[in-house]
């Protein structure tokens, strides 16, 4: 369990750094989903799925949608 | 010599975030009301789902609150991004096949999930806020898949608005029938049925569709100006 744990907070890392450092903001956007849906794997595991439905349903679908809308609007590349 | 101030200050301040969380035991109950919750919730509020216990009966004013922020958040977005009148002069690009009988396929089954979760929200794990975001995704999926079709605002502002009405008005009765707000009036009935814990499934009933329609309500706002 505990290492069940720790290898998905090793990806959760991950994934936020590669949110942090790419340029294209669709790339960025989507490893932000992947931290959102592996912290709700976890949330699960951890038994709190009230906030694993709630992370899921929010983090990894509706905030996705609200910055690709943005990014559409605006430069899809960081200079 | 910024970045040098900025790695001491980081340092400094991880340090003591470090020490003081060394202090506090990780996994035991230090305040009495968590254990209060778990032990008494049940036959307190009838809710079978503690976490739900906790947000609509004990918190059911903070839920309100919140409620009420999600609110002004999507009358903002909607003030700032809603144009005056003019009717959508952009050719609107059709999806691709997949997608059009995915989303007609699918969005029924999403709307019947975001329902179940809401309406057992004092059940099983979820409730208003869950089956509500769950029914904006099943929307942004029709407004990707069909991009023809639009929800009529009117039927959205109404739900928004019957949702919040029926959250205060509840509890406005609890005031006059049980003494202070959102009180538990209603017969709490036996735990783990459906028909149980009073207040507690309409009240998550109604938040259910007032967070569904303002997310769906948000979404529309964004795609109509993209």
């Amino acid at each position: 369990m505990i290492f069940v744990a720790s290898f998905l907070v090793v990806l959760m890392l991950v994934g936020a750094v590669a949110a942090s450092i790419f340029r294209d903001l669709i790339s960025a956007v989507i490893a932000a989903a992947f931290v959102s849906l592996v912290a709700a794997i976890l949330f699960y595991l951890l038994q709190a799925p009230d906030v694993a439905m709630a992370e899921a349903a929010i983090g990894a679908a509706l905030t996705v949608a609200i910055f690709i809308i943005a990014i559409r609007r605006t430069k899809r590349y960081e200079e | 010599m910024r970045r040098i101030v900025g790695i001491l200050l980081l340092i400094i301040v991880a340090v003591g975030i470090g020490r003081s969380l060394v202090k506090i035991p990780f996994g035991t109950s230090r305040t009495k009301v968590g254990t209060h919750y778990i032990n008494e919730g049940i036959k307190e509020t009838g809710s079978a789902n503690i976490v739900t216990s906790v947000v609509v009966s004990y918190r059911g004013f903070d839920t309100l609150g919140e409620v009420t922020v999600l609110f002004i958040a999507a009358i903002g977005l909607g003030a700032v991004l809603t144009r005056s009148g003019g009717k959508e002069t952009r050719k609107i690009e059709s999806a691709s096949l997949v997608l059009y009988t995915g989303c007609r396929l699918l969005f029924p089954l999403i709307l019947i999930f975001g329902t179940y979760i809401f309406i057992h929200g004092h059940l099983t794990p979820g409730g208003g806020f869950q089956g509500g975001a769950i029914i904006a995704s099943g929307f942004l999926l029709i407004y990707l898949g069909c991009r023809e079709r639009r929800i009529s605002k009117i039927a959205s502002k109404l739900a928004e608005s019957l949702g919040g009405l029926v959250f205060v008005v509840i509890g406005l009765l609890g005031l006059l029938f049980g003494g202070h707000f959102l009180s538990n009036f209603l017969p709490k009935g036996t735990a783990n049925t459906f028909f149980s814990a009073g207040i507690v499934p309409i009240i998550y009933i109604a938040i259910g569709f007032k967070v569904g329609s303002e997310l769906a309500g948000i979404i529309d706002n964004l795609i109509e100006e993209s």
